[in-house]
């Protein structure tokens, strides 16, 4: 932990060059106010004024950094990162920051688990993908982030990709259902590529569109579990491809000969196509700023408009106009002053939220979290699959936010909310907080245990600091931030109570923290 | 969890219970895929007539049932050698437990090992006719725990997840102990509340009550004196700044109150319930001093102060695949002990009568033994027909329903199928049967399931209950 003595020097350092926090918000808002050439900015502010709803101030550089990394890696920044950050005075850092953290490994982690959830990557039970045909359709996800691949083309693959479960991973887009009957087949597609829900379909327009899915066929080989996903012309005689039609109504007829999901994926990544690129920009949108244009992300109908039209025009033309980029499209939101906006609302008009005059409190994920607490300790945690078998091996050091198989989990991390991946529903997260969540912060042995052990704890110990210099860098570890003059006030006072020793009291400060909304919150 | 060859102790299987799930579900019919198809695609189109058929079958809700004490047989119990014993089949099927013994009911007899349930046969009821024909753990553990076919698009609640839902904090529980307990760790094969969402999940206490203190994980530690607690509550409150900054987010309104109700169980009487020290020595030892019996004694503690559904996760070993024999001479006496201890206990507290203890696991074993090595002397997994055991709330005690053949491999009278046992259940708790349950994508799905959903069913336990 030699990194960790270094900060500590730092953290002095940095905390006599601060000017105290005297603005009205506190810790949590910048006074820098900059005018924006950000053409997300032009509209969401316009329309703000429109509706005379005033917008929170832009978001200190601390809450900036903590944000930018939880947004954009799934991970907390060390003490180090944030501290770096925060004395950096080039006033385009946050650009660069957010240019950096779109290339880092945890970039690909962290969106692979997202895109995870919708596509259902699960081994076992209901989705039975089996844990190597698991494990290969995250890689392949993995790498298609990592390698920034347009989003039409990725999408394109995953509905007309053909072969072994093993060998061509995408084909397991159609193995990761419950159901493999056509219209079922439809929903999941309309579901994870159009944000509709199918089942609320006329149940012509469901036929339609389930007909491209009639000609799928499974087979298979002499290899253990393996299976191969085809286009079967074997069905063609199916009755169900002549009543083929594009769920925006236009009739098609269907040659024997081409795979009908080509014809459909076409028909879908057309630029022109009313739901896939709006929904794709939608969700984007939303994974960032914590609430859709269109809200749910995944529930677009005719009832259920936009909050901001132009927004999300704006949105989808960036992603047409630069081919499908998502991380341009991520470089753009992220470089918004919308999106920087504080979480401390400046009005408390019902319609705020709606029109993203604040940024929204979320409770971080599962994932996040423990890997957060395991970051900040320094412990690490045990994975396993229910039914161990061969194929799912987990590293001890291994994040959650990168583990491949959704049948490989913790207590901890569906204590959470961590989506079973049973439906690709993005409500199946679930970060509500329950009372067992807060008794397990609070008292668990588990996290206890963590605590007690920690490096930070064990390096604070022995390197003789005072507790004024102890309280600032668990701050700014577990917080990124350095503590106010009243914290370190409260906290010097818990330390000199004498009811409990220093190694307890410092102990009890880092539970303390991390027990605090501001850690447990995206803010 | 490592990699290795054997799962749980289990024979390297060159299939999995997923695989099997497959193959059945491919040889669903046409016409009974297409049925389903049309159930999940437009259950609207279904929905008035099941409505109007399953009215016609509901009962008046009475309840007789409080609650429900399910004693879960992971692994799957080998019904020969516990309910349903076999000496006239001969030694390849019922082994060296051949001596089955009667009961203080005239008729019944059960395995030799169970001495003490022996005596209080008239407590319970035996069902030896329960059938799914399912043989993957995963998948018939979801079977038995929801009454539905794994395979659809939903994950559907179990039993636990339905009777919180409708006994827990919706219908006016107050408590501060959660309403649907796991003693001490949750089956961790599909999430028990299914598409209900995690407010339904159970609590599962971790720690192990046959140690002092039983450090319920969250509830009880055992490092921190309550000084301590109170100390670094205080500090917690003056420190988390974001509640000052958010006086009115409803989010942290939300996160405050989880907070409150924490510290409640903490720091207030609620959590002393896992308090084993408060009863006597001599019922202690009575019931075990292993992790099974104490773990009979907290379900005991849980119902009476009203918790409605509390599972013991009973992971005994009881997938004996291999040395059958020697498993259940080492583990049964403890179930006897613990689970006629609880029964006895239920009675002398007045609690038998409004509590359902349900006993059994997601299948029975294969009754021919498996002599040969490596089983030398196992059982696999036999879904055909197997055991379950009800007592309590309502349910008659000193019958049998339903049997099994001669060597107890099919059913042969009166098929018992997992949701006529969970519906009967549901029924003597006052749960109606038609209720909706509340599905996230809005479907019409009911509690207990349709005849549209082309489950089969043996009828609801009315000669039980």
């Amino acid at each position: 932990m030699k990194t960790f003595l270094i900060l500590g020097g730092l953290v002095l350092a940095a905390f006599s060059s601060l000017p105290a926090e005297e603005t009205p918000g506190g810790p949590q808002q910048s006074n820098s106010s900059s005018s924006s050439q950000n053409p997300i900015d032009k509209i969401v502010f316009a329309r703000l004024n429109q509706l005379n709803i005033q917008p929170a101030r832009v978001c200190s550089d601390a809450v900036f950094v903590r944000r930018a990394y939880l947004d954009i890696i799934g991970t907390l920044p060390k003490g180090t990162e944030a501290e770096a950050f925060e004395m950096d005075v080039s006033p385009h850092k946050r650009a660069a920051l957010i240019d950096r953290l779109l290339e880092r490994d945890e970039f690909a982690d962290y969106w692979a688990m997202k895109w995870s959830d919708l596509l259902r990557v699960k081994a076992e039970f209901p989705i039975n993908l089996w844990p190597n045909a698991a494990q290969a359709y995250h890689r392949w996800i993995r790498a298609g982030i990592k390698d920034n691949e347009p989003y039409d083309r990725f999408a394109r693959q995953l509905l007309t990709a053909s072969g072994s479960n093993f060998r061509v991973p995408p084909v397991n887009f159609y193995r990761a259902l419950q159901n493999k009957e056509p219209r079922a087949i439809a929903q999941a597609v309309a579901l994870t590529f159009m944000g509709t829900r199918a089942e609320k379909w006329p149940a012509g327009q469901l036929d339609g569109m389930a007909a491209f899915f009639s000609e799928i066929g499974y087979k298979p080989t002499a290899e253990w579990k393996e299976e191969i996903v085809l286009f079967d012309m074997a069905k063609t005689t199916n009755r169900l491809a002549q009543a083929a039609a594009f769920p925006d109504g236009a009739p098609v007829r269907l040659s024997p000969e081409r795979d009908p999901r080509e014809v459909f994926a076409d028909w879908l990544i057309d630029p022109k196509n009313p739901w896939f690129t709006q929904n794709i920009a939608n969700r984007v949108w939303s994974w960032l700023l914590g609430r859709g244009i269109i809200q749910e992300p995944d529930d677009f109908r005719a009832d259920n408009p936009p909050s901001d039209p132009q927004l999300l025009a704006l949105l989808e033309k960036e992603l047409i106009d630069s081919h499908y980029d998502l991380k341009r499209l991520f470089r753009l939101i992220l470089n918004s002053k919308t999106y920087q906006l504080s979480s401390v609302p400046a009005a408390a008009t019902p319609e705020a939220a709606a029109h993203f005059a604040s940024y929204p409190l979320r409770r971080l994920e599962a994932e996040v979290l423990i890997d957060a607490l395991d970051q900040i300790t320094g412990t690490s945690e045990n994975y396993s699959s229910a039914i161990p078998e061969p194929y799912t091996f987990i590293p001890g050091d291994v994040r959650s936010i990168a583990l491949p198989d959704g049948s490989i989990g913790s207590a901890f991390l569906d204590m959470f909310g961590r989506p079973p991946r049973d439906t690709g529903l993005e409500s199946e997260r679930n970060n509500r907080p329950t009372a067992d969540q807060r008794l397990h912060l609070l008292n668990s042995s588990h996290v206890q245990n963590k605590i007690e052990q920690s490096h930070m704890i064990q390096n604070l110990m022995q390197s003789n600091r005072t507790t004024r210099q102890m309280a600032a860098a668990m701050y700014m570890v577990i917080l990124s931030r350095l503590p106010t003059e009243d914290e370190l006030k409260i906290t010097e006072g818990y330390f000199q109570s004498g009811s409990v020793n220093k190694r307890q009291a410092a102990v009890d400060v880092a539970w303390a923290l991390i027990n605090s909304a501001e850690f447990l919150y995206r803010h | 969890m490592r990699y290795q060859l054997n799962a749980d102790g289990e024979p390297f299987k060159p299939y999995s219970d997923a695989l099997i799930t497959r193959l059945r579900d491919t040889a669903i019919t046409r016409r009974e895929a297409v049925r389903r198809a049309l159930l999940g695609a437009g259950g609207l189109l279904l929905g008035h007539h099941l409505s109007l058929r399953a009215l016609e079958a509901a009962p008046s809700p009475q309840a007789k049932a409080k609650a429900v004490i399910q004693i879960w047989m992971w692994g799957g119990p080998p019904h020969l050698d516990t309910f349903d014993p076999k000496p006239e089949a001969g030694s390849d099927y019922c082994g060296p437990l051949n001596k089955p013994i009667a009961t203080n009911v005239d008729g019944i007899r059960i395995c030799e090992l169970m001495p003490l349930l022996a005596k209080q046969a008239d407590k319970y009821s035996i069902i030896r006719s329960m059938t799914h024909g399912v043989n993957g753990h995963e998948t018939a553990s979801y079977m038995v725990q929801t009454a539905r076919a794994s395979g659809g698009r939903d994950v559907y609640p179990c039993a636990g997840a339905v009777v919180s839902l409708f006994k827990g904090y919706n219908a006016g529980y107050h408590g501060l102990i959660p309403p649907y307990i796991v003693l001490t760790e949750p089956q961790g094969r599909f999430s028990e509340e299914g598409f209900l969402g995690s407010r339904y999940q159970p609590f599962a206490t971790g720690g192990d009550p046959a140690k002092t203190p039983f450090a319920v994980e969250g509830v009880v530690s055992a490092s921190i004196t309550e000084n301590r607690q109170k100390g670094r509550r205080e500090l917690l409150h003056k420190l988390d700044c974001l509640p000052r900054v958010l006086p009115a987010n409803s989010e942290l309104a939300a996160s405050a109150q989880c907070e409150k109700e924490a510290y409640d169980l903490i720091l207030g009487d609620a959590g002393k319930v896992f308090d084993l020290t408060q009863e006597k020595d001599d019922l202690r030892d009575r019931y075990g001093r292993n992790t099974f019996g104490q773990s009979c004694l907290v379900a005991r503690r849980l119902v009476e102060r009203g918790v409605p559904y509390v599972t013991i996760n009973y992971k005994g070993g009881w997938d004996t695949h291999k040395e059958n024999f020697q498993t259940m001479r080492r583990r049964l006496p403890e179930m006897d002990k613990g689970m006629s201890t609880l029964l006895q206990d239920l009675t002398d507290h007045g609690l038998l009568d409004k509590t359902i203890v349900w006993w059994g696991g997601e299948f029975g074993r294969t009754p021919k033994v498996m002599w040969e090595a490596p089983w030398n002397g196992g059982r696999g997994h036999h879904g055909e027909v197997f055991s379950a055991v009800l007592a309590g709330g309502g349910f008659k005690g000193g019958h049998i329903v339903g049997s099994s053949d001669a060597k107890g491999e099919a059913v042969q009278t009166r098929p018992v199928y997992p949701c006529d046992l969970l519906g009967s259940m549901y029924e003597l708790l006052g749960i109606d049967p038609n209720a909706k349950l509340p599905h996230p994508a809005g479907l019409d799905v009911r509690v207990a399931p349709c005849p549209a959903e082309g489950l089969k069913t043996g009828g609801r336990l009315t000669e039980i209950m």
